[in-house]
């Protein structure tokens, strides 16, 4: 009796080390629910993809192309560099290094300067990631001797021939990236994945400032975390939030009050700090933001 | 002398040998990235040995990582010149090197008439010789 031929599939993601990335991602982004499934299904597929053909079940390699959308401070990036990471463990780009571009990297400034600078940008980018942020603004309907669209079908070519080299990523703002397809149909179609980033809740950006804060060697107090979900409670409500990167500016700017103090606390005769000193935040740090003293007013950035 | 029996121009490295497949030519840029060397395909119509200085197809290659990105360019230098000689050379860019490391042919005309032995009488009947390229007898663009 024939043995039937099998792949053992747990062993081609233990071998890649790829539940450790994605754990990480699980683990040091905050919500981000329908992002984590679905880069869990992009890695499942490829695993999959792998055991087939060691099967034999030869097929053609898959289209990774992705678009992110969503808004200002959502993750976009940092999960690109992740992305970067779990495809290269996987094998399916073969260096895993990330070049990050925008608009002014792809289109040059005069006749003829556009289609070397973007081959250039490809070129670097082989074997890794291609990561476009903003990738609308390549396209400008308003002038129609926009140098963008010869980038754009650069691209197009590039991403369709040398699909086994590279993954392009594009990424920006939901609304404004629907127009961009709308009007390039065939960028549309050549990508695969699109992954829409929510917003975050008040208790998702507490938890990522509390993140925040661990990374840069710095604590709370216990009042201040209490201040600090407040601050982010009436932040979420005015203009211009722009998610975990208006948090991260408020600690920036946190810092800079309790340093302040700790400074004007010399000059009161404090003479010596504590590395306790030197690590807490308190919550008068937060409680003097402008947020609080005036409601309705612009944000101060 | 400089064309062997078998009417191949013998120049950089692995010229002796059949010519590289493009696999081949991926390993070799690999190894070249590797070491971190900048990559730049070159092109011309005059091998002679002293014409040092090639025509460059585009810049240099610096800050690549991977070789396909190398080989692309490669494959459009041979689209525009199909029967130039091109080359490709890798340079090492490190203070107090600066200067090639690779050298090695990777596309060459379908037939390539060699170099003829040139006699130039001096002096007191002295002999003087040198080495000349058929090809560049005709003008450029139309030597291969």
């Amino acid at each position: 009796m024939d043995a039937v031929k099998t792949v053992d599939l747990q062993a081609i993601v233990r071998d890649s080390n790829v539940t450790e990335v994605l754990d990480q991602l699980d683990r040091e982004l905050v919500g981000l629910a329908p992002v984590k499934r679905r880069i869990r299904e992009i890695a499942a597929y490829l695993a999959v993809t792998r055991a087939r053909k060691q099967l034999g079940l030869e097929a053609a390699a898959p289209s990774l192309h992705m678009c992110f959308t969503g808004n200002p401070g959502t993750g976009k990036t940092t999960v690109a560099l992740r992305m970067a990471e779990i495809l290269h463990r996987l094998g399916y780009v073969r260096k895993g290094h990330v070049v990050s571009v925008t608009r002014d990297d792809l289109v040059g400034q005069y006749i003829g300067h556009t289609a070397p600078k973007t081959k250039e940008v490809l070129k670097k980018a082989m074997g890794g990631v291609l990561f476009i942020d903003e990738a609308y603004y390549l396209y400008r309907p308003e002038n129609e001797r926009d140098y963008g669209q010869e980038s754009i079908e650069i691209l197009l070519q590039i991403m369709e021939n040398n699909r086994d080299d590279l993954v392009v990523i594009l990424a920006g703002y939901k609304n404004r990236m629907d127009t961009f397809f709308s009007s390039n149909p065939g960028m549309s179609s050549r990508i695969a994945h699109h992954i829409d980033f929510p917003d975050y809740s008040q208790p998702e950006l507490l938890s990522i400032a509390g993140k925040m804060v661990g990374a840069m060697n710095y604590r709370f107090d216990a009042e201040a975390e209490t201040a600090m979900g407040d601050y982010i409670g009436r932040r979420l409500t005015q203009p211009n939030f722009a998610n975990a990167r208006s948090v991260r500016n408020a600690l920036d700017r946190a810092r800079l009050r309790q340093a302040n103090r700790l400074f004007a606390g010399v000059g009161e005769g404090a003479l010596n700090v504590t590395a306790e000193d030197l690590s807490t935040l308190s919550a008068s740090d937060i409680l003097a933001s402008r947020v609080f003293d005036a409601p309705d007013s612009a944000e101060r950035t | 002398m400089m064309t062997n029996s078998n009417q191949r121009l013998t120049q950089g490295q692995f010229s002796f040998l059949p010519d590289l497949t493009d696999t081949q030519i991926t390993a070799q840029l690999e190894y070249a990235l590797k070491k971190g060397w900048a990559i730049g395909v070159e092109y011309t119509d005059d091998p002679h040995p002293r014409n040092t200085y090639w025509e460059m197809f585009g810049n240099p290659m610096f800050d690549l990582k991977d070789a396909a990105g190398a080989l692309m360019e490669i494959n459009s230098c041979r689209k525009t010149f199909p029967s130039h000689y091109i080359r490709v050379t890798a340079f090492d860019a490190t203070r107090g090197v600066e200067s090639p490391t690779m050298s090695y042919l990777v596309n060459r005309p379908a037939k390539e008439p060699g170099f003829g032995l040139v006699r130039q009488e001096v002096d007191n009947r002295a002999i003087r010789y040198t080495i000349h390229s058929y090809a560049t007898d005709k003008p450029e663009g139309e030597r291969y």
